[in-house]
């Protein structure tokens, strides 16, 4: 057996979150989210948290675990030793209840970076199909491997701080369509802001933490340069366009 | 809509001591203070030492007081903390495709510590051949 000591958070009951402790059994195969399912199963029907898939694909089970911004499905038990290990919800949301957090803002900030491919001019047929070579399709391909889990976000302070910034998700998916070259969008004014990449200070937790190895401190560094040279290009009296 | 009753946890005070990453940040957020007296300390010297010999040997009885030179060898370690750090993370930023083939990080900031060095030892060289 193995203990899971879990924030417990129930709106109108506590102030504010305690820990509980479970026993769950101990097995090779089970991760945390196992743990938790067991004990939702079998020893507290009223703990609440957010799964779907189990396989590392939805993004719905981040959690912090011990700690650290975790995929709750593929963090096993087993990697703690003898525990007992620690359950809270994602740091730097607020909590609904018990491991459920509101994240309506990152997905409101995910929307609001035009995540579309944005095509200028005349349309082709819709039977037409918009080529790519494999080398402009890996142009893209590391940002659009995001599952949405929001573990970035937990771990880069400034968002905690500074709850107006655009965050790490939100500018690597803007980073997935900049790169593509079926896109003709611009999307500097939304990005090249205080809220957007100029809010980073590069701490880099962000890519440490994201499970899908999404770097998303690197979409941001890579669209400083460019937010830097377009500035320098608007000054220069030719370069406007 | 209206927003979900919800518990909003407060960003505690001490939030950099708890992971050394956060600790690497805030000390080279930090250091930039000491980059910053470098520069200015470089244009006093540059000014003293264009304004005449009155004025360059007023420059180094500053420079030669205890405080002073303890002040510079903490700004060289934080200068040489700052410069490592930064260009330790410039591949981050730096994607440099050779034929399609993407040049690794390691290469990129070896490449920038062994041109720092480079224009280091030549900076020392015009300094100190006279
Ligand atoms: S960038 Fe990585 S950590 Fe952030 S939401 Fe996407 S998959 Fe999760
Ligand atoms: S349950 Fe889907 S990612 Fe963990």
């Amino acid at each position: 057996m193995i203990t899971l000591q879990v924030s417990r958070y129930r709106p109108g009951q506590d102030a504010e979150p305690v820990f509980q402790d479970y026993e769950v059994p101990l097995r090779s195969d089970w991760a945390v989210l196992d743990g938790l399912a067991h004990i939702k199963d079998h020893l507290d029907g009223t703990l609440s948290f957010r799964w779907s898939c189990r396989m590392g694909i939805c993004g719905s089970c981040g959690m912090t675990v011990n700690g650290e911004p975790r995929l709750t499905c593929g963090t096993f038990l087993t990697d703690y030793g003898e525990g007992p290990i620690r359950v809270e919800p994602l740091r730097g949301f607020p909590v609904i209840r018990d491991l459920v957090v509101d994240i309506d803002d990152v997905l409101a900030k995910l929307a609001h970076v035009k995540p579309w491919l944005i095509r200028e001019g005349e349309e082709l047929p819709l039977t037409a199909e918009y080529t790519q070579t494999p080398a402009q399709l890996e142009a893209y391909k590391q940002y659009s491997m995001c599952i949405n889990c929001m573990l970035c976000y937990s771990a880069c302070p400034v968002y905690a701080l500074e709850p107006d910034f655009l965050g790490p998700a939100a500018i690597a998916l803007a980073q997935r369509y900049n790169l593509d070259s079926r896109d003709q969008g611009d999307r500097f004014d939304l990005l090249a802001t205080d809220e957007g990449v100029w809010g980073c200070t590069f701490v880099g937790e962000c890519t440490s933490a994201c499970p899908k190895h999404v770097d998303p401190a690197e979409a941001i560094q890579r669209y400083k340069l460019t937010a830097a040279l377009t500035s320098v290009r608007n000054l220069l009296p030719w370069g406007r366009s | 809509m209206t927003a979900l009753p919800s518990y909003r946890p407060r960003v505690h005070p001490l939030w950099w001591a708890r992971r050394r990453a956060y600790l690497v940040f805030v000390l080279r957020e930090l250091t930039s203070v000491f980059v910053a007296w470098s520069a200015a300390y470089l244009v006093l010297l540059a000014r003293a030492a264009l304004a005449g010999d009155a004025e360059y040997a007023e420059f180094r009885a500053f420079a030669g007081s205890p405080w002073v030179v303890a002040l510079n060898v903490v700004a060289l370690a934080a200068t040489a903390f700052h410069s490592v750090t930064f260009l330790n993370l410039a591949p981050r930023a730096m994607v440099v495709r050779l034929d399609g083939w993407r040049v690794p990080g390691f290469l990129i900031a070896g490449g920038n510590h062994s041109a720092w060095l480079a224009v280091s030892a030549l900076v020392a060289y015009l300094v100190l051949r006279s």
